[in-house]
């Protein structure tokens, strides 16, 4: 079956004096599994509902191929939602929520196509249960095969996760991707889960304010963010402010914190003299004394506030001489020992692993949770440094863990 | 005590040790504790007149004594002589509450929707609205319907006008000034567990039904009306039980050739004072509405709802 390219052109939509959407512009291709980021009330559930008919755009179109179907009602579209709370009709058994679409549109075979969507979620025994008779990951599936069944040209998702709990989630999150590809129809997947979206979508577009702030493939999200609220959604930052101070090779050199360092000029989305110099964390090498390998950027002077150990790696606070922190983490790959906290070091990394940003931008724009290890970079007013003690950093941070 | 000492902690309860032992045995007749006020009311006000007015519709006159003496001679007959001889009130009364009930449907139905679904933050005004005329008297607003269906009242006039209403007929002291009255009384009875059931019933499972190409009047049938099902039973029966039962719209709106059960019980027990044929009409329409809500019941399928 050829599906057909779903495209959103400059949809707004306001409630009241309230802009929820804020002229969104989208194309996906068919087939694809795109995924539409961002923390609540940025505007991405209401772009779901909007596609599916159950709101109405205040301005722009919206279209399925070439065919216009901003006004067209619900049941008039080949769309079919997944909702977040599942919404299956409590009244009839699993069979019958899954042919409810079928027989509204007198569909042919009903018996074959909900028995095939069953197997496809692996819910054939269940066929006679009522959806109060099944767990939460069951209902999930039966919502799901409810929407497949109809071979929708796009299936929209709106957090269909969410109530599930973490282990079942990242099983899910494997079976839709499964389910996408077995398939093939084109899948509009809404989270604020960001490491829901990297794992499933080809394609996400990070939503902050009713707005689109960046797109692309997961990689380049993550790589190449073009903004620091992307920097900070996606997974961690560290956010340095710098002053450009040469601009003629294919790399910008920038001061920071007393050193300067290399950025990819390519990579380095400011024009002005200001720039805000990121690197992820996991990118961060932490050098005890001695100088740093050639051709990498570092800055020396930093102290070591806080190591938490979490097994798979340790999580590093530097400060560095201007008292701003940063965040490193070292791979638990057994070659090194964990760096004591009042360790000095000096913090390196790859050149090319460096994005600059704009410099006028919040560097802490898009931090979700203000404990998290990524507001530390923003904070003036680091903790005194103890006394190096390696046992206590390790037990003092050890909630850490679930906000990496 | 046991109760602080639960409060306290567990290592307070773990202390006192026989604290545990004495909140279980208190928790265990609780229920029945909670129960003794309403099965003592039962068993006074129930049961006692129930067996006192079946008794009493198996006696007889005693023959020369005074009017209202009456003696106990198990005569069966008591029963067949009242439904021979009131038959046409019987089913008069299940006629006009059948209809009354239906028309509280036909108007209660919309209503309770647009209470529940539609109407925001007029939700709890217009329940007000529903209840409001509880606060005055039930045989005052009966009586208004009077003036509201009288021959020079707006209703009869507008009805002349529109010749939908035959030149010389009037509305008051006929049958449908009575189904009339009992649809007006027993509409808060059918619009309020509409209310609850649908006030529950979640909006996203229409959109479903929506997203899944139905359109809105299927989406009511498929969706909307059967999750509203127990409140449509419990409403019709709210309406339907007492309405068969009722003598005072019939008594107050009606003529003689319109008189339902309650009114023959009425004239029987207070006016002929004939004691064991009121007692035997009210077991009969006992019997009729037991049987008529458990066939209802069995047909609507209540528990097979949600």
């Amino acid at each position: 079956m050829a599906g057909r390219d779903l495209r959103l052109d400059g949809i707004t939509k306001t409630f009241g004096s309230f802009t929820a959407v804020d002229g969104i512009s989208l194309d996906v291709p068919s087939g694809s599994f795109f995924a539409l980021l961002g923390p609540s009330g940025c505007g991405k559930t209401t772009t779901l509902r909007m596609v599916a008919g159950l709101e109405r755009p205040t301005r722009g179109r919206i279209l399925l191929g070439d065919e216009d179907i901003t006004d067209a009602r619900p049941y008039r579209r080949p769309v079919n939602t997944v909702f977040q709370s599942y919404a299956l009709f409590p009244h009839l058994d699993v069979f019958e929520n899954v042919a409810f679409g079928l027989r509204r549109r007198r569909a042919g075979d009903v018996r074959a196509k909900v028995a095939e969507a069953l197997e496809l979620v692996e819910l054939g025994h269940l066929a006679r249960r009522k959806p109060s008779q099944l767990s939460g990951g069951q209902q999930q599936r039966v919502a799901l095969a409810r929407a497949v069944v109809n071979r929708p040209d796009v299936l929209l998702l709106d957090e269909p996760l969410g109530a599930l709990d973490l282990k079942l989630r990242r099983q899910m999150q494997l079976e839709l991707k499964r389910i996408q590809t077995e398939v093939g129809i084109t899948f509009v997947h809404v989270t604020h889960d960001q490491e829901e979206a990297m794992t499933m979508a080809d394609t996400i577009a990070v939503m902050n304010a009713g707005r689109i702030e960046q797109l692309g493939s997961p990689i380049d999200l993550y790589e190449s963010p073009a903004t620091a609220y992307v920097a900070n959604f996606l997974g961690q930052s560290n956010l340095l402010p710098a002053a450009v101070a040469d601009r003629s090779g294919a790399s910008v050199l920038v001061d920071v914190d007393g050193g300067r360092i290399a950025v990819p000029a390519d990579r380095c989305r400011s024009a002005g003299r200001e720039v805000l110099v990121g690197v992820r964390p996991e990118k961060v090498q932490l050098e005890r004394g001695g100088t740093p390998p050639a051709g990498m950027n570092s800055l020396s002077g930093g102290l070591v506030t806080d190591a938490s150990f979490t097994g798979t790696s340790t999580q590093y606070v530097v400060q560095l001489p201007s008292g701003r922190q940063l965040t490193a983490f070292a791979q638990n790959t057994g070659r090194a020992t964990v760096l004591p906290v009042g360790c000095s070091v000096t913090v390196c990394w790859e050149a090319a692993h460096t994005f600059g940003l704009d410099g006028a931008e919040d560097a802490a724009a898009g931090i979700e949770t203000p404990d998290g290890p990524a507001t530390a970079v923003r904070s003036g007013v680091p903790d005194e440094p103890t006394v190096a003690d390696e046992s206590r950093a390790q037990t003092t941070s050890a909630g850490r863990d679930g906000s990496a | 005590m046991s109760v602080t000492a639960v409060a306290a902690g567990t290592r307070a309860a773990a202390g006192a040790e026989g604290a545990p032992e004495e909140v279980r045995r208190g928790r265990r007749s609780t229920p029945y504790l909670l129960l003794l006020p309403g099965m003592a009311w039962l068993v006074l006000f129930f049961a006692v007149p129930v067996f006192a007015l079946a008794s009493l519709s198996l006696q007889t006159r005693v023959p020369g004594a005074e009017i209202g003496v009456y003696t106990q001679t198990f005569r069966w007959a008591n029963y067949s002589d009242a439904l021979t001889e009131y038959a046409p009130q019987f089913i008069r009364s299940f006629l006009y509450a059948g209809l009354a009930t239906v028309l509280c449907l036909a108007i209660g139905y919309p209503l309770a929707y647009a209470i529940a679904l539609k109407a925001g933050r007029w939700r709890n005004l217009m329940l007000i609205a529903v209840i409001a005329p509880f606060f005055t008297s039930f045989i005052l607003r009966t009586i208004a319907w009077r003036q509201v269906l009288a021959d020079s009242g707006p209703v009869t006039s507008t009805l002349h006008t529109l010749h939908l209403l035959p030149a010389g007929t009037s509305l008051t002291a006929s049958g449908t000034a009575v189904v009339a009255g009992l649809t007006y009384n027993f509409l808060p009875f059918m619009v309020l567990p509409l209310y609850a059931s649908l006030e529950r019933l979640d909006p996203r499972l229409i959109e479903a039904a929506g997203d899944l190409y139905a359109t809105a009047p299927v989406g009511f049938r498929r969706v909307t009306l059967p999750l509203s099902m127990p409140g449509v039973v419990a409403g019709t029966l709210l309406t339907f039980i007492p309405a068969s039962g009722d003598y005072v719209n019939a008594a107050l709106l009606g003529n003689p050739s319109t008189q339902m059960i309650g009114n023959v019980v009425d004239s029987r027990f207070f006016r002929i004072v004939d004691y064991p044929t009121a007692a035997a009409l009210s077991f009969v329409l006992m019997a009729a509405i037991l049987l008529l809500v458990t066939f209802y019941i069995r047909r609507a399928g209540t528990e097979e709802l949600v």
